[in-house]
């Protein structure tokens, strides 16, 4: 077994060590969500035409839980070896900055995807959901997993803290997320907040992956296919730089 | 012709304004056990951490087993041990699955049976499938032995392994490194404990404000820095300016000496000036005193 596929195992097999923190409580959150608002807005709102709220709304919520889930891991992980030392158990084996990003993204993929899995079979109990186009569901859940998990490595190296780390999750993570139309169409918003939600890269993994349930979306799903993978081609140049750097894990 | 286990050519490290390595050139040979004193904030962890691929020097170069460090990092780091200073773990895991998970972040797999010898030395294997988090901190210390040993290395490097540690287990960890010195590896050891190096390595290099300001075998270090010395306290104060010596507060006079022979000579000056000697201590030379003499001239 190589060096990556290890720390891939390790990274897989730490989150489901503790899969009850880091798999039930965040598709509990998400039930807790899909129930209360589901209760109250179903009746009131649909969206595309036909389609109830309740189903509109469960995607979101996969999709919510895919990137919080994803970034949550590699951040997490790295940030408790950063402070508690235990970091140098992976610096000090011939693993390169590549296998360590992939293994670590990877893994913060697995569990999004895990996560989101979880959260959209139980919301098979609320409501019906189609599965129009599923390669782009697939698509989706992959690069927008990917991006975040990579954005968690680049957050877990950079904060020395666990607050830096719950700055970055609660500060840009979260509201990005709240902002993205998981709750809504962003054609319910005001044309400036529209406007606005397009500068959102969160809204086109959203919309993407609606669009493979519904086939219908804000935008087109090839456009947010672009968007996103460009964004994912940032962050991961970025975090690979910073890697190869050794920026502040080889002093 | 083999190649040192460690070849460390002007290597430098800043942090800020602190110069942390000012220009460091070492080589240590193969099945060597070797010291690295020197003060706290000598340098002797960052060039460890340089040797380990845990800090970048910023000019120099390092090389282990012939593999430098940059640019050939594979090998050099398959080639390195090192048990850190800090009482590290991983609370995830048991000591088994922490010494699988390192076997195979070095590519190896099915390793269980050189795990089981390890821990058997490392009197172990009743706390294999003990979870990281339950252990004491002298287990702890062997686990981290032990993880440094997954993959076999030539060479090991221990920075202070036994800061903190009982004496049983400091008796019994030596023993051990002792055994794979035998067997061919190499040790770097750096230890605050000065008896421990004096009576373990064979060559010693202390460092101060990242320069290296001795290096020579044991023997010769303490040989040249230090003397035998003979230490009496008498029954009645006496100043006879024929003893050349005088005596410290609490009434002790020391004479140092080369060669035992000059006991006698000291003695007979002694009884010669009519003192009665109350007690008396003959005094070996020691690193301590090497120690606090080299780092005072340099």
């Amino acid at each position: 077994m190589s060096g990556f596929k290890t720390l891939l195992y390790k990274e897989v097999w730490r989150f489901w060590k503790v899969s009850f923190q880091t798999v039930g409580a965040p598709v509990l959150t998400s039930l807790l969500y899909l129930l209360i608002f589901s209760h109250v807005l179903d009746r009131h709102v649909t969206v595309y035409g036909e389609i109830g709220y309740t189903s509109f709304l469960i995607p979101g919520l996969v999709m919510m839980s895919v990137l919080q889930n994803a970034f949550a891991n590699s951040s997490s992980s790295l940030i408790q070896s950063k402070i508690t030392g235990n970091i140098v158990f992976v610096l000090l084996p011939p693993i390169s900055y590549r296998e360590f990003y992939a293994a670590y993204v990877l893994a913060s993929v697995f569990r999004g995807v895990f996560v989101g899995a979880g959260v959209a079979i139980a919301g098979l109990f609320f409501a019906e959901l189609p599965l129009k186009a599923p390669l782009w569901i697939l698509a989706f859940a992959i690069l927008g997993g990917g991006l975040l998990g990579s954005l968690g490595v680049v957050a877990g190296i950079w904060a020395e803290k666990f607050d830096q780390l719950a700055g970055f999750q609660n500060f840009l993570i979260m509201p990005l997320t709240m902002l993205s139309g998981v709750f809504y169409s962003i054609h319910s918003l005001p044309e400036f907040w529209q406007g606005v939600s397009h500068f959102n890269p969160f809204f086109y993994m959203i919309d993407g992956f609606r669009y493979g349930f519904f086939g219908q979306s804000d935008v087109s799903p090839w456009r947010s296919l672009t968007v996103v993978v460009a964004c994912f081609a940032a962050v991961a140049a970025l975090t690979l730089n910073m890697l190869s750097r050794g920026y502040k894990l080889r002093g | 012709m083999t190649v040192p286990a460690i070849r460390v050519t002007g290597v430098t490290k800043q942090y800020g304004a602190l110069k942390a390595l000012a220009g460091v050139d070492l080589e240590i040979g193969q099945g060597e056990f070797f010291g690295l004193l020197g003060p706290n904030g000598a340098g002797k962890t960052t060039l460890i951490s340089a040797l380990a691929g845990l800090v970048r020097p910023d000019s120099g170069t390092l090389e282990v087993m012939g593999h430098d460090v940059v640019g050939d990092y594979r090998n050099a780091r398959r080639a390195l041990g090192v048990v850190p200073q800090e009482l590290v773990f991983d609370p995830f895991f048991t000591v088994r699955e922490a010494l699988r998970l390192q076997s195979g972040y070095f590519g190896i797999r099915d390793n269980d049976d050189w795990i089981d010898e390890i821990l058997e030395s490392l009197d172990l294997t009743a706390k294999a499938g003990a979870n990281m988090r339950m252990l004491s901190g002298g287990m702890k210390r062997r686990v981290l032995v032990a993880q440094a040993l997954v993959h076999r290395p030539p060479v090991i490097v221990l920075d202070e392994p036994t800061a903190g540690v009982d004496v049983e287990l400091r008796q019994g960890l030596w023993q051990f490194v002792r055994k794979l010195n035998r067997d061919g590896h190499t040790i770097v050891l750096t230890t605050h404990y000065l008896e421990e190096a004096e009576t373990l390595c064979g060559r010693i290099a202390m460092l101060k404000a990242g320069r290296i300001v001795a290096l020579d075998s044991t023997a010769n270090l303490l040989a040249r820095f230090t003397t035998h010395s003979l230490r009496v306290r008498l029954a009645a104060p006496l100043r006879d300016p024929a003893l050349s010596v005088t005596p410290d507060e609490e009434g002790w006079l020391e004479f140092g000496f080369e060669r035992f022979e000059e006991v006698e000579g000291v003695l007979a000056r002694l009884r010669a000036a009519g003192a009665e000697i109350a007690e008396m201590h003959l005094g070996e030379p020691d690193l301590e005193k090497v120690f606090i003499g080299v780092m005072h001239a340099a």
